[in-house]
């Protein structure tokens, strides 16, 4: 794999990013705990705050803010590494910065005066400012930037090593940034065609379930942008780390083409128990959904495979003794690998999710918080510190150091164990019907509300464990960041096993692989979402007062 | 593209029984009926009286047949309109004998909400300008909590209802 020194410029431009990325952990991670402490019916907010005010922050700041400044952030850094960037590159991915700095600031502020106290999901017909919508279509139109600037980096390599296959890293930057492009255009009409108009006053209605399908049809592509960010990492860096080899560059890119594929005509699957959707194209959604199950069960073979292969090289034989060739003792390995981990009753509870009938045991229970606290706040966020590990002192020009890299386990430590109590619980208590999103409530005195309390407790003790690792994550970035000794730092780049693989050309062919992913959108969602206007009932007028925003 | 022979194995399993798991969700649908509740009648949100089920006089608990219940559900930031009892006051419990078949069915006059019925499998969205029904029998008396499992506002924990289950 081709790799070049990070330039100074692109260092700053990829920090950028992940300073706010960690503002946004620190203050997400705040809100976070005190919701916890509220819905264990032992405390209040203080000044009149509330606890869906803070349960909207907690969604955005974690659920969009942190995820996608690192993500773009890391992948800045990708491409930097395996393609470059030009000067006008840069220059645009600045001009995208900015503009979703100043749309992140407009809806935030919104939030922080109790004027979108709608959650990140903004459902009409609850009404929030305008200006929260505002905000949000200039952050998206933001990323697109980050989008285009990324393709024309490996456009510009392509053209210069005409023939030769694309650098792993970049190909993969691309295929997420293609998902999130096309994944957003749904998200992006909902707020620019309907909820813009709609809060300003110029139209009286809005139609219902055409909102909600178009903010599935972003809501579920939108995981995949955050797990494969992941992916890259446990591809193409921890090889490195652990002192091993890429197990195949054709099998990471069949799975990075399968995501792209499958990961987009399957947002039915959030919607099974609405009315109004037919439950034979609800079925089709559903099957789909099951196909990114095959990218995942191939991840799982790659890693354990490298894994197994690089302890055995050290001299480990037996049937598990080749886990003792692992170094446990670096965090930069142990973070990532616990996700790993996580990701096996992540996913697992994610099929359940998505069974069709079996969805309405679960659905809108806390079981689905409990769910997405693994997969996204385990699996992604512990892969996210152990690359910050390395990359911010790789961005600053500091070392990693043997103390940092001691609390960093430590940190990893502490997140596994909070988070097994908290998601644990959030599981079992979803399971006897507990909602989601909801303050402290004895539900009229019934006993099943009482019996539900103890996990409440158990949730806000986990919670709290869990703020002390963001604590000590926020310490350890601040160190990296600012303090630890000058230095080089290695940035992670791993070789393939099989230098003379050869990877399938038609893998690079792009016109291919968006043509598919538009035909399978098209069969999955024309005919419904036609279904869903023509039989449309009047529109909805905007409800203010239910959110407070009066 | 070369696969490794273990791969080979694993990808066939897991594809394998991935099949078998779609086919099995595929009969529970659409030869044994199990489907997720999807009614597709519309209604004005703004008019719901004009719909015979939801006419003040409607709503809450129906008998329609031997052994047979509709339970006609109002729901509106923040609370379960489930008709009124003899002394005129809300009906707070619905009341229904084990074994019976019982069809909810659900609308809303503003947001979204949710109905859900904890320790059973009804639970749907209920959206302006939709109906959602559930169909099913409850087989295990017993006090159930009925909520409001999407968000509504800032009252939505305060939305709830009970349904007793009890023993002919």
């Amino acid at each position: 794999m081709i790799s070049k020194r990070i330039e100074k410029p692109d260092a700053r431009l990829s920090i950028g990013f992940i300073y706010i990325a960690f503002i946004a952990l620190f203050l997400g991670g705040l809100m976070g705990l005190l919701q916890t402490l509220v819905r264990s019916g032992e405390f209040t907010l203080p000044f009149g705050i509330g606890y869906y005010q803070i349960l909207t922050a907690h969604g955005v700041l974690l659920g969009l803010v942190l995820t996608t400044y690192f993500i773009i952030g890391f992948q800045y850094t990708l491409m930097s590494k395996s393609v470059g960037m030009s000067e006008k590159q840069r220059k645009w991915a600045w001009i995208s910065f900015t503009m979703m700095v100043i749309g992140t600031l407009m809806s935030g502020t919104m939030i922080l005066l109790g004027k979108a106290n709608v959650l990140y999901t903004f459902y009409a017909p609850l009404q929030a400012h305008p200006i929260f919508y505002i905000g949000l279509a200039l952050f998206v139109v933001g990323t697109w930037i980050s989008c285009f600037v990324n393709f024309s980096q490996l456009r510009q390599w392509k053209k210069k090593y005409p023939g030769e296959k694309s650098p792993l890293m970049a190909f993969m930057v691309v295929i997420n940034m293609l998902i999130w492009l096309i994944s957003t255009l749904g998200v992006a009409a909902t707020v620019v065609l309907q909820y813009i108009p709609w809060s300003l006053g110029m139209v009286e209605e809005i139609d219902i379930l055409v909102s909600r399908t178009l903010f599935w049809y972003f809501g579920h592509p939108l995981v995949y942008f955050w797990l494969l960010p992941a992916y890259m990492a446990w591809y193409t860096i921890i090889p490195k780390i652990i002192g091993g080899k890429i197990f195949s560059d054709s099998l990471a890119r069949l799975a990075f083409i399968l995501f792209l594929l499958f990961s987009i005509p399957v947002g039915f699957h959030h919607q099974l128990t609405e009315p109004g959707i037919d439950p034979f194209w609800k079925y089709i959604q559903v099957v789909l959904t099951f196909m990114v199950t095959i990218p995942s069960l191939i991840t799982a073979f790659s890693m354990f495979a490298t894994f197994e292969m690089t302890g055995r090289k050290k001299g480990y034989t037996g049937l598990f003794r080749w886990l003792k060739g692992l170094p446990w003792k670096d965090v930069r390995f142990l973070a990532p690998f616990i996700g790993m981990v996580a990701f096996i009753p992540g996913g697992a509870g994610g099929l359940i999710n998505a069974s069709n009938q079996l969805n309405g045991v679960i659905h809108n229970t806390i079981w689905v918080t409990g769910h997405f606290h693994l997969t996204v706040a385990t699996t992604v966020v512990l892969t996210f510190f152990g690359i910050s590990y390395w990359l911010i002192p790789v961005l600053t020009g500091r070392k990693l150091t043997k103390q940092i890299n001691k609390l960093g386990i430590i940190q990893t430590f502490i997140w596994a164990v909070g988070m097994t109590i908290m998601s644990g619980s959030m599981h079992i208590e979803g399971l006897l019907g507990a909602p989601r999103r909801s303050a402290f409530s004895n539900y009229g005195g019934t006993q099943q509300a009482q019996e539900w309390v103890g996990y409440q407790i158990a949730q806000a003790i986990g919670g709290s464990i869990l703020f002390i690792g963001i604590l000590l994550m926020v310490y350890i970035f601040i160190k990296l960041a600012f303090r630890t000794p000058k230095g080089e730092e290695e940035f992670p780049v791993a070789e393939y096993a099989d230098p003379t693989e050869r990877t399938p050309k038609v893998f690079e062919n792009w016109r291919l692989w968006i043509g598919i992913a538009a035909v399978l959108i098209l069969i999955a969602y024309t005919i419904p979402f036609i279904d869903i206007i023509q039989n449309a009932p009047p529109g909805s007028p905007g409800f203010k007062w239910p959110i407070g925003n009066t | 593209m070369h696969l490794h022979k273990y791969e080979k194995i694993w990808l066939t399993f897991g594809i394998g029984s991935l099949l078998v798991f779609l086919i099995v969700l595929g009969i529970g649908a659409f030869y044994q009926g199990t489907q997720p509740p999807s009614c597709l009648v519309t209604i004005d949100p703004q008019n719901v009286q004009a719909h015979e089920s939801f006419k003040e006089e409607s709503l809450g608990l129906q008998k329609v047949g031997e052994n047979e219940y509709v339970v006609n559900v109002l729901a509106s930031a923040f609370q379960y309109n489930l008709g009124k009892d003899d002394k005129g006051s809300p009906v707070r419990t619905i009341r229904i004998p084990k074994g019976a078949n019982v069809t909810f069915q659900a609308t809303t006059t503003d947001v979204v909400h949710g109905f859900q019925i904890a320790g059973t499998n009804v639970n749907m969205m209920l959206e302006p300008g939709y109906i959602s029904d559930f169909e099913t029998t409850l087989d295990n008396p017993g006090e159930y909590t009925i909520l409001c499992n999407e968000y509504c506002g800032i009252g939505q924990h305060t939305m709830s209802a009970v349904l007793e289950v009890y023993e002919p």
